[in-house]
């Protein structure tokens, strides 16, 4: 029989994001999935499946997305990482449990290969149509953190950063991949495991009586803990106090609800990920995320070859957004167009961060196919004419 | 002024969070009476015992019990429950909800639970209603009782929650009232000590809500009519314990061995993998 691979299998590869994210999951120290078999997230869960057994880990297919999105969120609070995956019609199902994942602060990644929507819509091809929905898809308010990989390398690379968010933050932590990146294969370089930036579980050091489970005792996230640590924890999705007792009043929902979302926009600056590339004095400027920005980084640079002043701007953190430095571009280039595979939706948040600056226009589509570096290089031409 | 006694279970419960919600009669508080019991009986360890709930006034239980305990989602008590259990292979993990959380909004969870036979003891409290948000209908509602939302009487079929769990794949099933304590806290000492997927069904009385309306009296009533209708049948066949009018079929219905979820899944891994299968033990 063949050896098995090692935990973090070093080395350059040749593969699909799908199986680069489980990969980077895995390096990251994630060890147990509970999933739902759906198009085109399937082979993530796939390859899980295969690896965990020689490693220590776990994965379980759940009876559907309700049960996946909160299984592994038991086995978080035992002690591990964990995370679930999807794709459009089960990232809806899951949203009851990204709710009770932000209320109880259980650090949690969720990953949704975008596919095209709405309802069974149009599945196995792109989209990036889940933008909002993975913003404010459940109800009530809250904070997640959202991040968007371009290609099978940086699926490999942001799964990592995603699980460390999560640790570090407590919050539901969205890896939002898109069909095309998901199954495009390219070069990816697993670096040793000593290179690589893993953020473990700190659990709580104070013993029992001495914590509470929702106390602030630095910094702005609570301590974690895990069962069977004798601190007798209450956990619930009722708003709760200190102590994680429910407590059914206004004042309890003003102090933690106003906690669960400024531990994320007080730190924007700490989460956030803009790759930016010739934006200085520049005519315009693509912000993109996604598979979408290498389509604009090759648009952009066939633009220059023309003589064109345009720049590009990566999105890898979407959520929470930055609008610090979407005005940071707006003052640097004379427009902004906002290329998405939808019919507007962080558009809209680019410009509400930069007003009336500069011009922002847009470049999408419904979803179904990539937009095609033609109608990129058009549209750049066409605002800078 | 009142003089605060203690009670011999005190230890085991939340005192902290006392008064309780639940309304004077209701079974919910004696079912956990008798759950407190079997866990002082087991001399169980309590750091290896965690508590998950649903929602709705048993969800609460969780609440009370002083374990880690979790009080999750409608209905997804089970799923949560299952990647705890599975992280913790020492642990018992209990799902303590309601029927309207286990048998309607959970009833998907319920069924895979019980096929993959995840080592769990579920508490279902039927009280034949939803208490929280009002004494609405719900899958146990017995025919032609009245509900908020059936106000000309029930009209569906109800479910034989055991023989739902039986066939299901659940390999301890029992059912009991919360008159039987001694049997209740008796068949809890099984359920939590059986590895594997356990069940017990326990029936009691919602007086505020489902009992008013139906103009069944207090809750002594509904006592009574426990006493009067109960027919013990342990090892009953689960088809035959649908409750009718008249006859309250209870005892322990089954009680087998079969691996559970992690026994299966680590036979299956050793089988196809040998060495090279390293098994999934959670954080320790
Ligand atoms: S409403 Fe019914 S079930 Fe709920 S606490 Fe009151 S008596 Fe018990």
């Amino acid at each position: 029989m063949a050896k098995s691979k090692p935990i973090v299998d070093t080395g350059i590869h040749f593969i699909d994001g799908n199986m680069a994210c489980a990969e980077g999951a895995i390096a990251a120290g994630c060890r147990f999935v509970s999933g739902y078999p759906i198009t085109p997230s399937t082979e993530v869960v796939e390859h899980m499946a295969k690896r965990f057994p020689e490693i220590g880990g776990m994965f379980i297919q759940m009876e559907d997305e309700l049960a996946a999105s909160i299984c592994f969120q038991g086995a978080v609070w035992s002690g591990v990482k964990g995370m679930t995956v999807t794709s459009g019609p089960g990232f809806s199902l899951m949203m009851e449990h990204v709710g009770l994942a932000a209320a109880l602060e259980t650090p949690s990644v969720f990953v949704d290969v975008q596919r095209a929507g709405p309802s069974t819509g149009l599945p196995t091809a792109p989209a990036q149509q889940d933008m909002m929905q993975a913003r404010w898809g459940s109800h009530g308010d809250y904070e997640i953190i959202a991040l968007s990989p371009s290609s099978p390398q940086e699926c490999f690379d942001y799964i990592v950063t995603c699980f460390n968010l999560s640790e570090k933050y407590r919050c539901p932590v969205f890896f939002m991949m898109d069909e095309t990146v998901g199954h495009m294969h390219g070069k990816v370089k697993i670096p040793d495991a000593s290179q690589i930036d893993v953020l473990e579980r700190q659990n709580t050091t104070r013993p029992p009586g001495e914590y509470q489970p929702y106390k602030i005792y630095e910094g702005s996230v609570p301590e974690m803990v895990k069962v069977g640590m004798g601190h007798r924890i209450h956990i619930t999705g009722l708003t709760h106090d200190e102590q994680g007792y429910p407590a059914m009043n206004a004042d309890a929902q003003q102090t933690l609800v106003k906690r669960l979302c400024s531990k994320i926009t007080d730190n924007v600056d700490d989460i956030s990920i803009i790759k930016t590339e010739n934006i200085d004095d520049s005519d315009v400027v693509v912000i993109s995320y996604g598979i979408t920005s290498r389509i604009a980084e090759y648009a952009v640079n066939t633009t220059r070859e023309q003589g064109i002043n345009a720049g590009t701007a990566q999105l890898v953190t979407i959520w929470p957004f930055n609008d610090r430095a979407m005005m940071e571009i707006a003052s640097k280039t004379k427009n902004i167009i906002v290329a998405e595979m939808n019919l507007g939706q962080i558009v809209n948040e680019v410009r509400r961060a930069v007003g009336n600056a500069v011009p922002v226009h847009f470049l999408g589509n419904a979803g179904g196919r990539t937009i095609s570096p033609e109608l990129m290089i058009g549209k750049i031409r066409e605002v800078t004419r | 002024m009142t003089e605060i006694k203690s009670h011999p279970v005190d230890g085991l419960l939340r005192t902290d969070r006392m008064p309780h919600i639940w309304c004077p009669g209701c079974g919910v508080g004696t079912s956990v009476n008798c759950f407190t019991r079997a866990i002082e009986k087991l001399e169980m360890d309590l750091d290896k015992l965690h508590v998950v709930s649903g929602i709705g006034c048993t969800g609460r239980v969780a609440g009370y019990i002083n374990v880690d305990s979790f009080h999750t989602t409608h209905g997804r008590a089970l799923a949560f429950a299952t990647g705890l259990s599975l992280s913790r292979p020492d642990s018992k993990v209990v799902v303590y909800s309601g029927d309207g959380d286990i048998a309607a909004i959970g009833g998907n969870h319920l069924i895979h639970a019980a096929r993959r036979n995840v080592d769990m003891t579920v508490i279902c409290v039927n009280n034949y209603t939803y208490g929280m948000t009002g004494g609405q209908v719900t899958p146990t509602t017995p025919d032609k009782a009245l509900a908020s939302t059936t106000p000309f009487g029930n009209f569906e079929h109800t479910f034989n929650i055991p023989n739902l769990v039986a066939a299901s794949g659940g390999t301890y099933v029992a059912r009991w009232t919360v008159f039987h304590v001694r049997q209740l806290t008796r068949a809890m000492v099984s359920a939590l000590k059986h590895p594997g997927f356990s069940f017990i069904e326990v029936l009691s009385p919602c007086p505020t809500l489902y009992m008013r309306r139906n103009k069944l009296g207090a809750a002594v009533n509904l006592m009574e009519y426990f006493k009067e209708s109960a027919v013990i049948e342990n090892g009953a066949d689960t088809r035959t314990v649908a409750l009718n009018e008249g006859k309250t079929v209870l005892g322990e219905f089954v009680n087998v061995r079969l691996p559970t979820l992690r026994e299966s899944y680590e036979e299956r891994m050793k089988e196809a993998l040998g060495e090279k299968f390293v098994p999934y033990e959670g954080s320790k």
